[in-house]
């Protein structure tokens, strides 16, 4: 693991708690560890989602939650499935645990939250998240993927998320 | 005699498909695909009394949902199909309710 792709994971991760991070161009993780940061960047939306569900009262934002935790299930369990045949283990590495970092403070700080503040942060915080993992996707786990299976499941979860970020978006104009 | 026989046979075929020209609305079934967060092409031509299979190949949850928020609303699971049948004239602009970007129209004559 470089140190330019550490950069870049710190970034993100700066970038997930809402401070700006000026994001590093990656060397080139390989597909072990693509693989994990997808995966890792899916489940931590579900955590997000899970923590809405059982916090907000909200019927549009309770939605939006219930579709982050079925949609980004749905591509994991994809992702587990395609790793599963490809024979590869998912590989810890710095970005993953980047993102772990990053979500988890957000959580800390959502938890303490309720009602109208609490929605308009988890959807102020799902706008940035969202927008974060798009960049990751489209600029370095895309482009360095090897296998095609990954990057075309890495493709639909770059439109997924993009599909997410702008739901969000329209979300966060009503949630006031 | 054969030879005779099938111009006859043409033509009355021909006068039939005449007579049950006017009553040709004869419904039609046709076919959305919906598949990696994307509408396919609605089809065009749609007459009232068609039918219309919606299908959503993709692994996430769609819905086809009117926008004017009554004359439908069609919720699909992953990986499964659902018919509708066409009971009213006029355009119909819808969205998936779950990805709000998925955006069609449908004109029904």
């Amino acid at each position: 693991m470089s140190y330019r792709m550490v950069g870049f994971l710190a970034g993100a991760a700066l970038a997930v708690t809402g401070v700006t991070g000026v994001a590093v161009a990656a060397d080139g993780p390989n597909d072990a560890q693509i693989a994990h940061i997808a995966y890792t960047a899916g489940n931590l939306d579900v955590e997000a989602g899970k923590q809405a569900l059982a916090k907000s009262h909200n019927k549009t934002v309770r939605a939006f939650a219930e579709e982050m935790v079925r949609d980004h299930t749905a591509v994991n369990d994809k992702a587990l499935a395609l790793v599963k045949k490809l024979k590869v283990t998912p590989q810890d590495n710095p970005t993953s645990q980047a993102l772990n970092k990053g979500a988890k403070a957000e959580l800390d700080k959502l938890a303490k939250l309720n009602g109208a503040a609490f929605d308009r942060a988890y959807i102020a915080n799902e706008v940035a998240y969202h927008k974060t993992v798009n960049g990751a996707l489209a600029k370095t786990l895309i482009p360095n993927a090897h296998n095609a299976e990954l990057k075309s499941l890495l493709e639909t979860g770059l439109t997924l998320f993009k599909e997410h970020q702008a739901h969000a978006e329209q979300i966060a104009k009503t949630v006031k | 005699m054969r030879l005779r026989r099938t111009p006859l046979y043409v033509a009355s075929a021909g006068v039939l498909l005449l007579a049950a020209w006017p009553a040709a609305a004869a419904p039609h079934t046709y076919t959305f695909v919906m598949d990696k967060l994307k509408f396919g092409a609605v089809p065009t031509g749609l007459h009232k009394g068609d039918t219309l299979v919606f299908i959503n190949k993709d692994m996430f949850k769609h819905s086809a949902t009117a926008t004017d928020g009554h004359s439908f609303d069609v919720d699909l699971a992953p990986g499964s199909a659902k018919k509708m049948v066409l009971t009213k004239t006029g355009t119909f602009p819808f969205i998936c309710r779950y990805h709000p970007n998925m955006r069609g129209v449908l004109v029904i004559k």
